[in-house]
């Protein structure tokens, strides 16, 4: 695939095999600068281990994978790759449970701040400390989450929780955010305003978005492409309409959902299954 | 330079160590729990038969040992570690040094902290010859009896309806509890052959030593327990074959007479940091990969 | 308003806690110069000021990075013999190393260069032994450094090595504690410090550890502990940062057991054993996993405890109760490890969980009781 100035992320020809299960197979596909691109899949299709291979928690079988033009190198470890300038949340919830809110932000800062350990043991990196503070503090008040920024993370609700999250992600000061489910548990309003806020973090801190969500109406909303994974295969991509209308798309929904589900993506069925995995893992 | 005796000490006392290290290796298989006290378990065997000796014929002390540190090994188990069932794993590993500390404390008061001069077992303790070395017939007897124990439980576990619950918990507890076995008993039982193991293995082993003291359980506990690691955690042949290799390496090292001694015992931890390298998790064990 | 008030609240209670640190020492030497230097008190505050900072040491790794390490006797081993080899004297050098002609070392370095130079050993073998070591998960990690440990322990009593660590026999004659109390013209002691020099080394230790922990790299460390993925996807560099918990805990541990061969006067290998790594986990735990002042009193407790108070468990009489057959010698540590398996089993945060203690928590709590003293009031007045 011709990696043109505009692509942020490529994926080629990648494949990834756990023992003798192929969980993904011969992928490829790429995200633009500035887009928001989604990958959907039924459970199990390989959409979390594409992450997991794009942020360096494993090693691709074969294949590769570019970031801003150049290929990211194999086995280096995943805190570089966010170094490189590609954050994520997680699927199932990973906050820092027994740190505070302020906290959890500040560790996503630590490898951006200029000192070591002893400038800051002893204290003589106080400016870069404040310049710190001050820029998490900034991150919260976006995120409505100042007023809490000395509770203890683990005690905030589910919500807040998983919007923390991304406040997290956002402060590695990526060029790329992964987002894992991030609406996994959230009702229609805060879906909605999951959706406003997305569209905000890509306009005001410039970002790339690339998302794994089952909420299809937050998908077919807010993503310029859409990419669809089945059984680690990649089965489809275009725009929200053409995914809408595509014949394997649906098949492979259906194949994977009860019989008597209307032919359209419904976002409710998928997302009572999704909860149910999720539950399972953690 | 004659080998001979060196060999044959360290076949014995790898058997000795090979019957501690299958206790460390089940509990370890079902628990994930590297269970610190088990040497101490060992070493209370060891002093029980010294007590037990001073008022009851042989033929009733020695069934009365395995007994009684069967029953210290089960009572242990549910005052200490069933209580942290659902803690983290480090809790109960702390919970189990702490049981270490206990006994050996416990040891010291109860004997003053004088070293207690093991009793001599008549027929095991005669002398005899093989191959023109010189011996004890408790040396020929370990290895012989190990393996036959060793066989025994691989019966038990392979065929026998405890030994499936065995296996299925040690998979997973709680699909384990879904399918009807009742998993604390299933330690429970875990527990119950590791301690019996270990107080037959204390038998054989200090039978060797002239004495018994609070620490005795230390050393031989952990060498087990890096036999364990060595032939992959969870594997009983594994820890087996761990044991006597140990067991002959040490005893080989010993030969090499004055400053060497002191490394006899080092050895086993180099040994022991050499496999961690080559494999993290031990040899043999299986790979397992995190949920992200 | 509210921030600038909240500032000034904090400074308050800054300076409160610096005057009650300051308080302790006064109250230290103030009590060194008046009592009798008999008294048990001044066994607790000496071994219990070192404890605490060999725990608070073992406490960044355990219960602030999530690294479960039992190979802290095996980094106070090294800093033992270290400071020792380097400080005796030498016109002492011919008698304490009389196996060995004198040992191979002819020069002493000034103590604190010695203490420094403790640390330095145990920090650089830790870095040595962590390339391969932090590799390992929880236990694994346990029963390597464990090994490290036992491996130490003979390596320091070979007799080859023994020009330098004097093999299996005592090293002694190295500057104590005692050799600080300043003497008179007379040649009695005039100023007592014996007690007031491990306060204050492992003070300036702690002190260090503290800032480390409120720093930047101090949360990286708690967030490797609360979720290693997490951590590392969020930038933090895995094994650098263990490896900088593991380097910096063994700093530490080898001050701290350089200090504890000044308090006992000789160094022997054997005395490192694994036990002695079990007693300072079970200090970290009962002072609480994640918390240095917990550490701190943890070690103080357990060295009164098992120096102090519980001495009549082994004595014969215990509160008055006179029972020679049942408190005779050990009991008293049998008592003990009961007490402490019990807070490991139903009291499993221990005494500061992962709090700490400080003039703020204090005030909370105050604020907190007049609070309900004063609601209840009001419901009284209701009725």
């Amino acid at each position: 695939m011709a990696t043109d100035k505009n692509t942020v992320l490529a994926i080629d020809n990648l494949t990834m095999k756990f023992g003798g299960v192929t969980a993904i197979d011969d992928l490829s596909l790429h995200v633009n600068r500035g887009e928001i691109v989604a990958l959907i899949g039924p459970n199990g299709a390989g959409k979390t281990t594409a992450f997991n291979v794009i942020t360096g928690v494993y090693e691709a079988t074969s294949g590769g994978v570019s970031f801003g033009g150049s290929p990211i190198p194999k086995g280096i470890t995943p805190d570089k790759i966010t170094k490189l300038g590609i954050a994520r949340t997680f699927q199932n919830i990973r906050i820092f449970g027994s740190m505070t809110v302020l906290e959890n932000i500040l560790v996503a800062k630590h490898m951006r701040t200029k000192q070591n350990v002893l400038t800051a043991t002893f204290r003589l990196s106080r400016n870069e400390e404040k310049r710190v503070r001050r820029e998490a503090e900034e991150l919260l008040d976006d995120q409505g989450l100042l007023q809490m920024k000395d509770e203890i993370a683990s005690s905030l609700p589910y919500g807040l929780q998983r919007h923390l999250e991304i406040a997290r992600a956002l402060a590695t000061d990526p060029q790329l955010i992964l987002l894992d489910e991030p609406a996994a548990g959230m009702n229609p309003q805060e879906t909605q305003e999951l959706a406003a806020f997305v569209k905000r973090i890509r306009e005001k801190h410039g970002l790339t978005v690339f998302i794994i969500e089952h909420h299809m109406d937050l998908v077919m909303q807010i993503s310029d492409r859409i990419y669809v994974l089945d059984f680690g295969k990649l089965i489809a991509s275009g725009t929200p309409k053409q995914i809408q209308t595509n014949k394997r798309v649906i098949d492979a929904y259906l194949g994977s959902v009860e019989e008597d589900e209307p032919a359209d993506i419904k976002p409710s069925a998928l997302n009572a299954k999704k909860e149910g995995a999720v539950n399972a893992e953690s | 330079m004659d080998y001979l005796p060196y060999l044959l000490a360290g076949v014995s006392v790898g058997g000795q160590y090979a019957l501690i290290a299958i206790g460390y290796t089940m509990v370890y298989g079902i628990l994930r729990l590297i269970n610190f006290a088990h040497g101490d378990i060992f070493m209370a065997a060891g002093l029980i038969m010294i007590y037990l000796c001073t008022a009851l014929p042989l033929a009733v002390s020695i069934p009365l040992v395995l007994l009684i540190t069967v029953a210290i090994g089960f009572v242990i188990e549910r005052a200490a570690y069933m209580p942290l069932r659902e803690a983290p794993r480090m809790s109960v590993m702390i919970s189990a040094i702490g049981v270490s500390y206990l006994i050996q404390n416990l040891a010291l008061y109860l004997t003053g902290g004088l070293a207690k001069p093991y009793i001599s077992i008549p027929w095991i303790s005669d002398t005899i010859t093989i191959l023109g070395a010189t011996t004890r017939r408790v040396t020929v007897i370990t290895p012989i009896l190990t393996i036959l124990l060793m066989i025994a439980l691989i019966l038990l576990i392979k065929k026998t309806k405890i030994g499936m619950a065995m296996r299925a918990v040690s998979r997973d507890f709680d699909t384990s509890r879904l399918m009807g076995i009742r998993v604390n008993n299933v330690i429970s039982v875990t527990f119950i052959i590791g301690s019996l193991l270990a107080a037959i293995g204390s038998v054989l082993y200090f039978t060797n030593y002239t004495a018994v003291v609070p620490t005795s359980g230390q050393m031989p506990g952990l060498k087990a327990f890096v036999a364990a690691v060595f032939g992959g955690i969870g594997s009983i042949p594994g820890a087996v074959l761990g044991a006597f290799l140990i067991g002959i390496c040490e005893n080989l090292i010993k030969s090499g007479g004055g400053a060497w001694t002191n490394f006899s015992d080092a050895f086993t931890f180099v040994l022991l940091i050499a496999v961690l390298l080559v494999r993290p998790t031990g040899l043999f064990a299986e790979k397992k990969i995190d949920k992200v | 308003m509210n921030n600038i008030k909240h500032r000034r609240n904090k400074k308050i209670l800054t300076a409160v806690n610096v005057a009650l640190l300051l308080a302790i020492y006064v109250a230290v030497f103030v009590a060194e110069q008046v009592l009798p230097q008999t008294s048990m008190l001044f066994v607790v505050l000496k071994k219990g000021s070192i404890y605490a900072l060999i725990a608070v040491s073992m406490n960044l790794l355990n219960g602030f990075t999530g690294l479960f390490s039992l190979g802290q006797a095996g980094f106070m081993l090294i800093g033992a013999y270290v400071y020792g080899i380097f400080t005796i004297p030498e016109e002492f050098r011919q008698s304490v190393y009389q196996y060995f002609d004198g040992g191979v070392i002819h020069f002493t370095v000034p103590v604190v260069i010695a203490l420094v130079m403790a640390g330095a050993a145990a920090a650089i073998f830790a870095a040595l032994i962590g390339l391969p070591v932090l590799r390992l998960k929880s236990d694994y990690l346990a029963i390597a450094t464990l090994g490290f440990a036992e491996i130490l322990r003979a390596l320091f009593q070979w007799k080859i090595i023994g020009p330098v660590t004097n093999g299996s026999n005592l090293l002694r004659k190295f500057p104590n504690f005692n050799d600080f109390n300043i003497k008179g013209a007379d040649g009695k002691v005039a100023v007592y410090l014996s007690t007031l020099i491990p306060f204050i080394v492992a003070g300036i230790c702690i002190l260090l550890i503290v800032l480390l922990i409120r720093s930047s790299y101090g949360r990286a460390f708690r967030a490797i502990r609360d979720d290693e993925i997490a951590a590392e996807a969020m930038g933090v560099n895995l094994f650098k940062h263990k490896q900088l918990a593991f380097v910096i805990s063994s700093f530490f541990a080898g001050v701290g057991g350089a200090l504890l061969a000044m308090y006992q006067m000789a160094i022997q290998a054997n005395a490192f054993t694994s036990a002695m790594t079990y007693e300072i986990l079970l200090i970290v735990v009962i002072g609480g996993l994640g918390s240095v002042t917990g550490s701190c009193l943890g070690s103080f407790l357990f060295i009164a405890a098992s120096e102090w108070w519980l001495r009549g468990l082994d004595g014969g009489t215990f509160l008055g109760i006179n029972a020679p057959g049942i408190f005779r010698a050990g009991f008293r540590k049998v008592v003990f490890a009961v007490i402490i398996m019990l807070v490991v089993l139903f009291y499993r945060k221990g005494i500061m969980g992962d709090s700490e203690f400080s003039a703020k928590r204090i005030a909370e709590r105050f604020r907190r009781i007049f609070m309900k003293r004063k609601s209840k009031i009001e419901v009284v007045e209701n009725e």
